[in-house]
């Protein structure tokens, strides 16, 4: 496979391959193509391929159900399983509805912050409403996905307004890149917060990509 | 007049400098707000009159573009940051003179959420537009909000949430109002950005309001509404 750009996950997604090789088809946000494609080669789930959004519908998240109900469509015929790895996501069960009414499972959970350190864990952390959360694809994409988006590289004056009210950043490392460690820490201090890191791993993801791979 | 040229605002005629202020809004020129604001108090306008016809038509000139697509978060809180400016200079003063006075709301973000951009825009929309506003501030559990309306004090309750895994707490304000029978008391107005008025309905909410300029227009008419109804009973 040609080398992934995270700007390329971002703004176009990921293609599914033009020759299926698998039976079952993840359909996921482009945020989490990295961690999909660990987990297939690490498992040697030959049999599942890969197809991704673009990670910026998180920018719009009332367009994310739409997106996927059209990937499903898209791509059903030529699978026998589409799984769609995405949470809930701000769609506000929009697009578990749509999940349901097109026979297709989703990842449970609010978002990607809950599943990488696990659903039942993260529904535990009530002390947790002041954190802002970052994950891998995040800490690379900072810019692009947070910083930007909110006119801070324009306007850094609004830093407080928007962020004021959090208390910590907490970076949630799927992987140990001590670059990524590094960059955390620059977004911290760019924000204002102390940082935490914590190593979840894949988390629910791992679960819920192999409960798929048996079936 | 060159694009260079510095424009002194106290050499500005009233009508200029109020159409200058709405520019300056426009831009988020604080300082030149607040400039303008003392001006214009100098020349013995009415702190009223400053209000409302240099902040909030300013303000709501940025409402319709950020309707439109035209402006975006960034801008309309650089915009919010100078019309507080101006309102801080005019606060003390509204109160001095008697402003008109279109009824009380309580506002707060929910349990759980500690978003307040949106709510902080509503609060000085609504001052502007001659509420008077109680801010309950962020992560409100449901006693914050029924002991403050148990005042008596207020006519209008607002509820704001960002987060989809919030905003359902909503409702849990609302039943308990059911329950304790001052339901029908209020006006129940929410707003944030996953809601919409689908949900708004299904909460059992008055209304949903898209923005901070359409919560002051809501807010009006429901006054309007009880003020009529008060009239004719």
């Amino acid at each position: 496979m040609a080398q992934l750009s995270d700007i390329e996950l971002s703004e176009t997604g990921l293609d599914a391959p033009s020759d299926p090789a698998g039976r079952v088809l993840i359909l996921a946000c482009g945020a989490l193509a990295r961690e999909i494609l660990a987990l297939i080669k690490l498992n040697d789930w030959g049999h599942m391929d890969l197809t991704c959004l673009p990670a910026k519908l998180h920018l719009y998240p009332e367009k994310i159900t739409d997106a996927v109900a059209d990937a499903v469509e898209k791509h059903r015929a030529n699978y026998e399983q589409i799984f769609v790895a995405y949470a809930d996501c701000g769609t506000g069960g929009m697009l578990a509805s749509k999940c349901k009414e097109l026979g297709v499972d989703m990842i449970a959970g609010p978002h990607c912050y809950s599943f990488f350190e696990g659903n039942d864990a993260f529904g535990k952390l009530e002390d947790e409403i002041t954190a802002f959360y970052l994950t891998d694809f995040l800490v690379k994409q900072f810019d692009a996905f947070v910083w930007k988006p909110m006119g801070l590289d324009r306007h850094p004056e609004l830093r407080d307004m928007y962020f004021g009210n959090y208390t910590k950043l907490v970076y949630q490392a799927q992987v140990n890149d001590p670059t990524l460690d590094r960059k955390a820490e620059l977004i911290a201090q760019k924000m204002g917060l102390p940082l935490e890191r914590r190593f979840t791993g894949y988390g629910d993801l791992s679960v819920a990509l192999a409960d798929v791979s048996r079936r | 007049m060159s694009d260079e040229e510095e424009i002194i605002l106290s050499e500005l005629n009233d009508e200029d400098l109020v159409l200058q202020m709405h520019d300056d809004l426009y831009d988020g020129m604080k300082e030149e707000i607040e400039e303008a604001v003392n001006i214009l108090l100098e020349r013995g306008w009415q702190p009223y009159d400053v209000l409302t016809k240099a902040l909030v038509e300013g303000m709501r000139i940025v409402g319709i573009d950020f309707r439109d697509g035209i402006l975006f978060v960034p801008e309309v809180l650089l915009a919010a940051g100078a019309m507080k400016g101006g309102m801080a200079i005019l606060k003390p003063l509204l109160a001095e003179t008697g402003a008109p006075r279109l009824g009380a709301m309580v506002i707060g973000t929910v349990k759980g959420d500690i978003h307040d951009i949106g709510k902080n825009l509503v609060t000085m929309m609504m001052e502007g537009a001659g509420f008077e506003v109680k801010d309950l501030g962020i992560n409100n559990p449901v006693e914050n909000y029924i002991e403050a309306l148990e005042t008596g004090e207020f006519d209008i309750l607002g509820m704001s949430a960002l987060l989809t895994t919030t905003m359902p707490y909503m409702k849990v304000v609302i039943d308990t109002m059911v329950e304790k029978g001052m339901r029908d008391d209020f006006t129940v107005l929410v707003g944030g950005a996953p809601l919409n008025e689908e949900f708004g309905k299904a909460i059992g909410a008055d209304a949903y309001c898209r923005d901070a300029a359409v919560a002051v227009e809501t807010a009006k008419e429901f006054m309007a509404k009880k003020h009529n109804q008060m009239a004719a009973g």
